[in-house]
């Protein structure tokens, strides 16, 4: 019998009236309400109560706070902001019907394909794939390099790239020998994509390396043996083998880069909210406009946008897990 | 099928690890063929510079008639079993044995024709379904056999093929490679570092240390007479008695005792001269008293094996094994004497057997047991 209540332990005991029963096991465990380490319930919520404390200031709070402002017409100056009317759902249909809404919306979806899915992925995993049998100076500084873009900070490396992609004395411009293109106004899409590959390729192509790794060797050799191909031995070798960690480097990847402010310092969303991208947005509505409440509402649909990215790959996740299980 | 010829066969490792030390070998066509040797001595390296996963430094290797040192691994027409097997967990039995047809794009019906003929050589049909993971060790080796067989290869390469596998099984799974092997009559090369696995399948056996084969023969030859004193430590599940010894005009002196030459080899000693006295635990007979030419000590161990028992002298001659028959009384204290039997008796100098000239082998040798070597 497993987990009993009290009674159903002392009937038990006097069931089998056997003396010899580890009586000090049974009566710690009444006593604890059943835990591993004895604590019993009220202790044991004094160890949570610190940790739920703060995840209710700092994540809970702010999120139902952003939820109830939505619902009302604060701004950050002005009467609206000395005291908000609610205004019901008015936000929400109001963002909807928004042609900038909309139009940031498929601007980030091409900002997180372009950048996340197809590029991070692909070229963390394509730098993880080529460096899988290298060992020494090569690898380590691929690597390096790789990891310096991605944990430098990000207004450093913006700045960077302002004076790469700059029209006048940019080194790209030198580089190519292409005088005189302004690739921030004429590319700027492709631009913030292109850096934002160079910024986080790093994470994909650690995690995949590590993927990669723990693929055995003789399952490669095996297929080479048979004359695969190295695009077949990815198919029917490595893929299978690593799908768990694609879905969890896509989900990861797709969320930063679909809540990614970065681009702002690169393009400040312009020209002609070419890159105004989600959270770019939001902020040119709530903090240079002022409307908050509006601010609010496009940020509870862009979470919502976010948990059904999240679903959708935490769904793919489990699917794999039936499979083989 | 197709023989295997090796001509100074060189692997350097970056680094300067010489793994492959110019081998020179040939393995005959349907030959069952075990390198054998220790961790680190290169038998791995040599079979899987023979499957063509690793590049040699130097040298050639044929299969058949065509010189393959450069051809990819796909293109050798070799298949191999590995350690670990290397099932595909994402596939069905059915198409981890279709894979290598799949790759030589054989159609879909006719691949899973094969891959179920091959199945039922092997009495995998019930499992056609199945995946890896819901297979036995035992089972899963026999889809890895399958997986080689399915494309008829020209050569098998096994990787430890049995180490994986449970005592039991690893006996049962012995005698049925033996047997499969001697049906397909392919040419077969296995690795192990299991002197005992080696000796029950293998036609020949090369027992290897550095890179370097130190000796290549049957497994009697190897088993009867080490060409070395490292293949005479190695082979046998009780390593031989390799006790040192001094030549004198009566015999060879190990510790107090004097015993006789082995029949043949006085000529070829000189009186004074350092050897090495052979002679493995089961060709020593026990004797509770003093026999002339023997070695006496005090029991300090003994082994039960079963149906025998290995006992550990200590005497003059430093410690010696013998292994006595399960009825023998023999105590912890008590004075034993280990006979050797003269027909097994080998000389070592400077590492290296002492041969007799004309019948090197001397498996032939019915000689008289006791019998006295001209000295």
């Amino acid at each position: 019998m497993p987990e009993t209540s009290p009674t159903d332990t002392s009937t038990g005991t006097l069931g089998n009236g056997s003396k010899g029963r580890p009586s000090a096991g049974a009566p710690a465990a009444r006593e604890s309400g059943g835990d591993a380490a004895g604590l019993g319930r009220r202790r044991a919520a004094g160890f949570v109560a610190p940790s739920l404390l703060l995840i209710t200031a700092f994540l809970l709070f702010p999120a139902l706070w952003t939820i109830y402002l939505g619902l009302t017409d604060y701004r950050l100056t002005g009467f609206a902001a000395a005291d908000p009317q609610m205004v019901g759902l008015d936000n929400f249909t109001n963002a909807i019907g928004d042609d900038r809404f909309s139009n940031s919306l498929v601007l980030t979806l091409q900002f997180v394909l372009g950048s996340a899915v197809l590029g991070q992925a692909v070229i963390g995993f394509t730098i993880a794939w080529l460096m899988r049998n290298r060992t020494g100076a090569l690898r380590r500084t691929v690597e390096a390099l790789v990891l310096l873009a991605w944990i430098l900070p990000s207004s450093v490396i913006t700045f960077l790239w302002i004076a790469l992609l700059d029209r006048d004395g940019g080194t790209f411009n030198a580089l190519i020998n292409t005088p005189g293109t302004a690739w921030l106004l004429e590319y700027p899409m492709a631009s913030i994509i292109v850096f934002n590959i160079w910024k986080g390729a790093a994470f994909s192509m650690m995690l995949y390396a590590a993927a990669i790794g723990n693929v055995p060797p003789s399952h490669l050799e095996t297929a080479r043996l048979a004359g695969a191909s190295t695009w077949q031995q990815l198919r029917d070798v490595v893929f299978p083998r690593i799908k768990g960690h694609i879905l969890t480097n896509l989900l990861l990847i797709s969320l930063w880069t679909f809540n990614d402010f970065t681009p702002f310092l690169l393009t400040a969303g312009g020209p002609e909210d070419r890159t105004e991208i989600m959270p770019v947005f939001i902020y040119k509505i709530a903090l240079q406009s002022g409307e908050l409440g509006f601010g609010a509402a496009i940020s509870v649909l862009m979470l919502l946008i976010n948990l059904v990215i999240a679903l959708v790959y935490v769904r793919l996740l489990r699917q794999r897990k039936d499979k083989t299980a | 099928m197709a023989a295997i010829t090796m001509g100074q066969l060189t692997k350097v490792y970056p680094g300067g690890v010489r793994a492959l030390n110019e081998i020179d070998l040939t393995v005959e066509d349907g030959e069952f063929f075990a390198l054998l040797g220790p961790s680190g001595c290169g038998k791995t390296t040599l079979l899987r510079t023979i499957a063509g996963l690793e590049e040699s430094s130097g040298g050639s290797i044929r299969i058949g008639e065509n010189d393959v040192t450069s051809t990819p691994p796909g293109r050798r027409d070799v298949a191999m079993v590995f350690q670990d097997y290397a099932l595909f967990p994402h596939m069905t039995v059915t198409d981890n044995i279709a894979y290598p047809l799949k790759i030589k794009k054989v159609a879909g019906r006719e691949r899973t024709v094969k891959a179920a003929e091959t199945a039922a050589e092997l009495g995998l049909s019930d499992y056609l379904e199945r995946r890896p993971g819901q297979l036995s060790g035992g089972q899963q080796q026999r889809v890895a056999l399958a997986r080689a067989m399915a494309c008829h290869p020209k050569v098998f390469l096994f990787d430890e093929p049995l180490s994986n596998l449970d005592a039991r099984m690893r006996l049962e799974a012995r005698t049925f490679l033996k047997r499969l092997q001697r049906e397909l009559g392919v040419t077969t090369v296995f690795v192990t570092h299991d002197q005992a696995e080696a000796l029950a399948l293998a036609d020949r056996i090369a027992v290897m240390e550095g890179g370097k084969i130190r000796q290549l023969g049957t497994p009697s030859e190897v088993f009867r007479r080490p060409a070395n004193t490292f293949v005479a430590s190695f082979i046998g599940s009780t390593p031989m008695n390799l006790l040192d010894g001094v030549v004198r005009a009566q015999g060879v002196e190990v510790g107090d005792q004097l015993l006789p030459v082995p029949v043949g080899l006085g000529d070829h000693l000189v009186e004074g001269e350092k050897v090495v006295y052979g002679i493995r635990p089961e060709y020593l007979g026990h004797a509770p008293a003093a026999v002339p030419g023997s070695l006496g000590g005090e029991v300090r161990v003994v082994e039960n094996l079963g149906s025998a028992q290995l006992v550990t002298l200590e005497g003059s001659a430093g410690f010696v094994q013998l292994v006595v028959n399960e009825d023998t009384p023999v105590a912890i204290g008590d004075h034993g004497y280990a006979v050797p039997r003269q027909d097994r008796v080998l000389l070592y100098r400077d590492g290296d057997l002492i041969t007799g000239g004309a019948d090197p082998s001397g498996l032939s040798a019915d000689a008289p047991s006791l019998a006295k070597g001209p000295a």
